[in-house]
């Protein structure tokens, strides 16, 4: 297992992003973050203090889950379902900023797309992303990288957040072959 | 969990995962689009073979709400009523690949048959057979009881139910005794003795005979239907004294715990179990039990039918 982002690594990471985010959509007022569960959720509640400490002002932040809109659900076992909220002023017309943890395949940003688009019309939507493992299935690109991290299939690659994990770090590991 | 059969195959821990399922499915209802894709493609056939309003729409619903096509059929206007067996029936649904069959049947059991036997690969969802089991109806109902008084808890634990009336002939009583003792209430059934089954002083409640005695104690006043169509001696003198000593009027609503709720799972009596005034008073809850059932049973097929149930969940 190999530490490939250590807690300071990360918290550069998403205050670099929080800048970026703030000078793509100039300013905060008409963003809106939403996290996917579970650790997505945590690191756009991190964002949104970051940007909160920016730009002095409050930023919309909630979380989406993508579960009900996967196209994998009847490969896995039964999934749990995750907390969808949504903030107060909606998505209509909103600058939405997906935020995840790891870009893989692609296919849970399809998934919530497709969610947001049940929800409402945003006028833009962004992704942050914290580490960009490759290995696209889709034609989907991050807008905002913490880290671009060359991995292989047959690897792991895992984001451990102190809200969860009691600890902030990303490993990649060789896969346990089941 | 492949199947619905009945509340007695279901740990607490799987019982507590369809109530937290079905609280976010409600948050989805609550939006403009509440049309979701999860079941896309999945056919889902609803086979009534005894009559129902709420359970038929409530599951017709919820498996819309979730895109499955759906196929009713009930025994009134298809084979069933020419006498044709279970067996064929399940055969022919197998053949049009239904991807799961809910079923409610005057036959205590024949859901179980259904899943059991090798007639069809679908999952067996029970809808109510006989006087055995309604499970959905329970868990809807522990669903309401929780977002009522649960505090935020996942269980019930603590919570007083009392279960008043024809206990009997009730599958609404046996599923719900079994799911909220399982979830950590105490239940009192409130009942004359004619009208509670064999055997019940080994089941996990208590009894009484005197529903005045027990009311000012109770969270959560749940009343049965008085079953006529399944009676075919008398059971009590009159209607009249029934809704004397056993029925929900304005009087005993007065007595309750200010914050006690009032519950029935339909369709009523008015008038002999319970009084107009208190089945639309501001304590029922009884069109809440309603459209909970929407996403309880929207709980339900998701959990049944979106992954696939061999894999066991882990991860």
């Amino acid at each position: 297992m190999n530490t490939v982002l250590s807690a300071q690594d990360i918290s550069r990471a998403l205050s670099r992003i929080a800048h970026e985010i703030c000078e793509g959509n100039n300013g905060a007022k008409s963003i809106t973050l939403l996290g996917i569960p579970t650790r997505g959720a945590h690191l756009a509640f991190r964002l949104a203090a970051l940007i909160e400490s920016i730009e002095g002002s409050a930023v919309q932040v909630g979380t989406l889950d993508t579960t009900l809109f996967r196209d994998d659900l009847r490969l896995k076992a039964p999934r749990a379902l995750m907390p969808t909220r949504i903030p107060s002023l909606g998505i209509e017309g909103r600058n939405v900023v997906l935020v995840d943890d790891v870009l893989f395949s692609g296919r849970t940003i399809r998934a919530a797309l497709d969610a947001l688009g049940d929800i409402g019309r945003p006028s833009r939507v962004q992704l942050a992303t914290l580490v960009d493992r490759g290995h696209r299935e889709l034609p989907i690109r991050a807008d905002f990288v913490g880290k671009n991290i060359p991995t292989s299939l047959s690897q792991n690659v895992k984001v451990n957040l102190v809200e969860i994990d009691g600890i902030d770090e990303v490993t990649i590991a060789e896969k346990v072959s089941a | 969990m492949k199947h619905l059969l009945s509340i007695a195959d279901i740990s607490r821990l799987d019982a507590i995962k369809i109530l937290d399922t079905a609280e976010e499915l409600a948050k989805v209802s609550d939006t403009p689009m509440k049309k979701l894709p999860t079941l896309r493609g999945r056919t889902i056939v609803n086979l009534f073979a005894e009559d129902s309003t709420r359970t038929r729409i409530s599951f017709e619903t919820a498996a819309k709400r979730l895109s499955a096509d759906v196929i009713n059929f009930s025994s009134k206007g298809s084979s069933l009523s020419k006498g044709e067996s279970l067996k064929d029936t399940a055969q022919t649904l197998q053949a049009m690949g239904a991807d799961a069959v809910i079923i409610r049947h005057g036959a205590s059991g024949a859901p179980a048959r259904l899943a059991d036997c090798q007639w069809m690969s679908g999952a067996v969802i029970n809808a109510g057979d006989g006087t055995h089991e309604h499970p959905s109806q329970a868990l809807l109902d522990a669903f309401t009881i929780r977002r009522h008084l649960g505090q935020g808890r996942e269980d019930l634990t603590g919570l007083r139910v009392g279960i008043v009336g024809d206990v009997l002939h009730s599958r609404v009583a046996r599923s719900n005794v079994l799911l909220l003792t399982k979830l950590g209430a105490h239940v009192t059934l409130i009942a004359p003795p004619t009208l509670l089954p064999v055997g019940v002083e080994s089941w996990p409640v208590s009894v009484s005979y005197d529903f005045d005695s027990v009311l000012e104690s109770l969270d959560v006043v749940m009343m049965l239907r008085v079953q006529l169509e399944r009676m075919q001696e008398l059971f009590f003198p009159n209607a009249r004294e029934y809704s004397r000593y056993f029925g929900l009027n304005s009087a005993r609503l007065q007595t309750l715990h200010p914050d006690a709720i009032v519950m029935h799972p339909g369709p009523m009596n008015r008038g002999l179990e319970i009084t107009a005034d208190s089945a639309d008073s501001a304590r029922s809850v009884i069109l809440e039990q309603v459209s909970n059932g929407v996403s309880v049973r929207m709980a339900i097929l998701y959990l049944l039918l979106a992954g696939d149930t061999s894999i066991e969940a882990g991860n």
